[in-house]
């Protein structure tokens, strides 16, 4: 179980005597509950895919896009509290938007992610603050191929070829290991992108979801779109029929 | 001679390096930098028509530095968003800032997703708002601008110049050509209207 961390969680301001600043890791926290979203990085693109939940019926499905556009080369998706990512999204617009300006041309992803990483780096030393609830996952396509980073609470970020952040992320890292994405196009990940969402969806505690994905790569002339609807659709469909058949093999055992 | 610095060879009098403020001035003060500058590398006319089936703009690629005809093919036009393009005349480093704001604004709108981008009123009226608020800070862009397009099926055409003045109309030139082909425009366009 964590630890508690009384009297030394007040403020991002303080440490613990063990050297810990709880209120990163309680920001943590509200990333660790949020539904689940994966990137992977193949040979030719990055794909990423997120578990919207379905909170309501009401609810009209297209609209809180968990994956949004930073830049035409850039696409972003987060777990955690989604305001406080949209704000960073915005910043990183900004970002993207003075390199342009400076430096004549779209900005290179390890750049965004340094400046992303700063940005919410700050937010983690002042009491007047608190830290951003919230991981960002950024995936790009440049002329050197593609590039994908994770920026947490902290500020902290590292380069994947594959990431998962939210409820499901144990199991889906466990999948995602299984894989070897240097060896596979976007097309075919994005198969596995859907698979695997599927597979660590909890059908138990959350009913439905909504499976949103997008992809930046060779295949779209390196500009950050969704995935198109029929080939989503075309994805979860095969996934199910696999599913299928692999419970309907169980139940032959039983008898 | 005091300290080591030589006394001033004068009292009340101007300050070498700096404009002399006659005594007795009664009006405000005026900024001694104003900002209203002098365009340099140049673009000249620009001509827009209106047609059935859409509406067209033209010009030529030349900038003049002077009466020298310095950069002989450079683009006066800039293509906005799939129904909309402008163009300008006048000063050309002040089109290429222009082009950049206009570019990141579409880049900006486009990765909302939304299906919705400026229309090419839209984009009149947003150019009118910049030049106007310049032209009042005494600092104008030096352009006169060509907005063309065409959206849900209607044409679009438009000029607006450095001082903010406004105005749509079937035809348009802007510089010389106002004086040359808007006359035979106008009179092609009034014998066989779109």
């Amino acid at each position: 179980m964590s630890s508690i961390g009384t009297g030394y969680d007040l403020s991002a301001s303080q440490f613990s005597p063990d050297g810990r600043v709880f209120q990163v890791e309680y920001a943590q926290k509200a990333v660790d509950n949020s539904s689940t979203a994966i990137a992977v990085k193949g040979k030719d693109g990055v794909v990423i895919g997120v578990e919207k939940l379905v909170m309501s019926k009401l609810h009209e499905s297209t609209s809180n896009r968990r994956i949004l556009n930073i830049d035409r080369h850039i696409g972003m998706t987060m777990a955690g509290l989604l305001a406080d990512a949209r704000q960073i999204a915005s910043t990183a617009k900004e970002e993207c938007s003075s390199y342009r300006s400076l430096f004549g041309g779209p900005i290179p992803l390890k750049y965004l992610t340094d400046r992303v990483s700063m940005f919410m780096h700050a937010y983690t030393l002042y009491s007047v603050y608190r830290p951003f609830g919230c991981s960002i996952i950024l995936g790009s396509y440049e002329a050197d191929g593609p590039y994908l980073y994770m920026v947490e609470p902290s500020g902290v970020s590292w380069g994947y070829h594959a990431c998962a952040i939210g409820k499901a992320r144990l199991a889906a890292k466990t999948e995602l290991e299984k894989l070897k994405p240097q060896e596979l196009t976007c097309q075919e990940l994005v198969k596995e992108v859907a698979n695997i969402l599927h597979i660590v969806h909890d059908e138990v505690k959350d009913k439905e979801f909504v499976l949103e994905m997008s992809w930046v790569g060779e295949v779209t002339g390196g500009k950050h779109e969704f995935v198109p609807e029929e080939m989503v659709a075309d994805a979860e469909r095969q996934v199910k029929a696999a599913m299928e058949e692999s419970s309907g093999s169980e139940d032959e055992e039983d008898l | 001679m005091e300290n080591g610095v030589p006394a001033p060879f004068w009292r009340d009098g101007p300050t070498p390096g700096s404009l002399y403020q006659f005594p007795g001035r009664t009006s405000a003060k005026v900024p001694i930098r104003e900002r209203t500058q002098q365009p340099i590398v140049m673009g000249t006319s620009v001509l827009g028509v209106k047609f059935s089936g859409g509406v067209m703009i033209a010009a030529d690629t030349l900038g003049s530095y002077g009466s020298l005809a310095r950069f002989r093919s450079i683009s006066r036009l800039l293509r906005v968003n799939d129904e909309t393009v402008i163009a300008a005349s006048g000063d050309y480093a002040d089109f290429q800032f222009v082009k950049e704001l206009i570019e990141q604004k579409v880049l900006d709108d486009e990765l909302l997703v939304d299906s919705h981008s400026y229309s090419p009123s839209s984009v009149f009226s947003w150019l009118t708002r910049v030049l106007y608020y310049r032209r009042t800070r005494m600092n104008p862009l030096w352009n006169t601008y060509l907005v063309a397009g065409v959206h849900e099926g209607e044409s679009f055409l438009g000029q607006v110049d450095l001082l903010g003045v406004a105005y749509e109309s079937p035809t348009l030139a802007t510089g010389y050509g106002a004086y040359m082909a808007q006359p035979l425009l106008r009179d092609a366009y009034e014998k066989n209207p779109a």
